[in-house]
């Protein structure tokens, strides 16, 4: 009847033709969700120590997070395992305090004490840069520390 | 009236790619790592602070070096065997307890298992481990040797746990967070807190870090 042929179909009994949306619509979720590290990391992902007593993190709002490890630029930052990152950048000790304290300014009073500082040092790291932490975190009354550790077998 | 459009290209594929995409960043998604080995740091001490006298046998001494070799009690020790003898160490039981906070003596330790030598601790409340450190020392080393010492602490609280309330002490604290999650079981969890605190006595966690060497 019209000068194309049209071409003979079965008729499918079920219409697929929104399969590809829905998978779609999943992917976008995933690729916005898995964007949502609060911090970029300035020095190598750190190899987690292990360890089988671990506590898991029940808020994530009441944690803040000291990364301590190799630097991604040795030749702007030096060698070692010991560079500390907080926030987006490399920094010393000596600004932990201002860390907490800014960390701090956004939770309400209240929940202070309840404050977690997690550190995610690599195992090679030195006791030493940890020992410069923990009493930066003593001065300014953050008393509550999490080693960050992989359960064994991971 | 409305052509009905020829489907020309095969919709069929596209499925397969957005479920091929799809699956890969399943797969590449990084879980950030958010458990670890939690610790309550002491308060800073005031400038005129006077430490306690403390006996040397109620102090399990800890030691290593920068080539990450341990020394406990002045005695050359590997890793694995630390966790044995932090437990013979707090359980031993050899004398009284700290006084309780109303002022009534102390007493001796009625649930430890230890040989109750005088060369060791008198009761679990007075243990304290000290570990010292180097500053060279491995990261890594210092969070297994402190991993030991929390599995000996576990041992003898699940011990004692199953003895008096016929559960693990991991159960127990378990069932103590379920409790206080839901908003319906408060009197549950009054109690539970009751026998966890009660636990937690028994054997407190007192671990020192000392100043470190170098």
């Amino acid at each position: 009847m019209s000068k194309f042929r049209k071409k003979k179909k079965g008729i499918p009994a079920v219409n697929t033709a929104a399969l590809p949306d829905i998978v779609f619509m999943l992917l976008f979720f995933f690729m916005v969700t898995t964007t949502m590290r609060e911090t970029n990391l300035v020095i190598e992902n750190p190899r987690l120590p292990s360890a089988t007593e671990i506590k898991k993190l029940e808020d994530k709002s009441l944690v803040s997070t000291i990364y301590v490890g190799k630097s991604k630029d040795p030749n702007r930052d030096g060698v070692g395992y010991n560079k500390i990152q907080l926030n987006d950048k490399i920094s010393t000790a000596d600004q932990v305090p201002a860390f907490i304290f800014s960390k701090r300014d956004k939770l309400a009073e209240a929940m202070h004490p309840f404050m977690t500082t997690s550190i995610k040092a690599d195992k090679e790291s030195n006791v030493g840069t940890i020992i410069d932490i923990r009493l930066k975190l003593r001065d300014v009354n953050a008393l509550k520390v999490n080693y960050s550790s992989t359960a064994p077998g991971n | 009236m409305a052509r009905r459009e020829n489907p020309e290209i095969n919709a069929g594929s596209m499925a397969d790619i957005a479920f091929l995409l799809l699956i890969f960043f399943l797969v590449t998604t990084t879980m950030n790592v958010d458990s670890g080995v939690s610790k309550k740091l002491s308060e800073k001490p005031p400038p005129d602070y006077v430490p306690p006298v403390i006996k040397e046998k109620n102090i399990f001494e800890v030691n290593i070096n920068r080539n990450n070799d341990l020394l406990v009690e002045n005695e050359p020790m590997e890793i694995k065997d630390i966790k044995d003898a932090a437990l013979k160490f707090i359980d031993n039981g050899g004398g009284v307890g700290k006084p309780a906070e109303d002022g009534t003596p102390g007493k001796p330790c009625d649930y430890c298992q230890g040989e109750r030598s005088d060369a060791s601790s008198d009761h679990p409340n007075k243990a304290i481990i000290s570990v010292q450190s180097d500053r060279g020392t491995e990261y890594g080393v210092y969070i297994q040797v402190q991993n030991e010492l929390l599995r000996a602490y576990s041992e003898l609280r699940n011990r004692l746990c199953k003895q008096r309330y016929n559960m693990s002490f991991d159960e127990l604290e378990e069932s103590y967070r379920d409790a206080k999650k839901s908003a319906d079981s408060k009197d549950l969890a009054s109690q539970l807190k009751l026998k966890v605190e009660d636990i937690k006595k028994a054997y407190p966690q007192i671990i020192s870090d000392a100043e470190p060497t170098s």
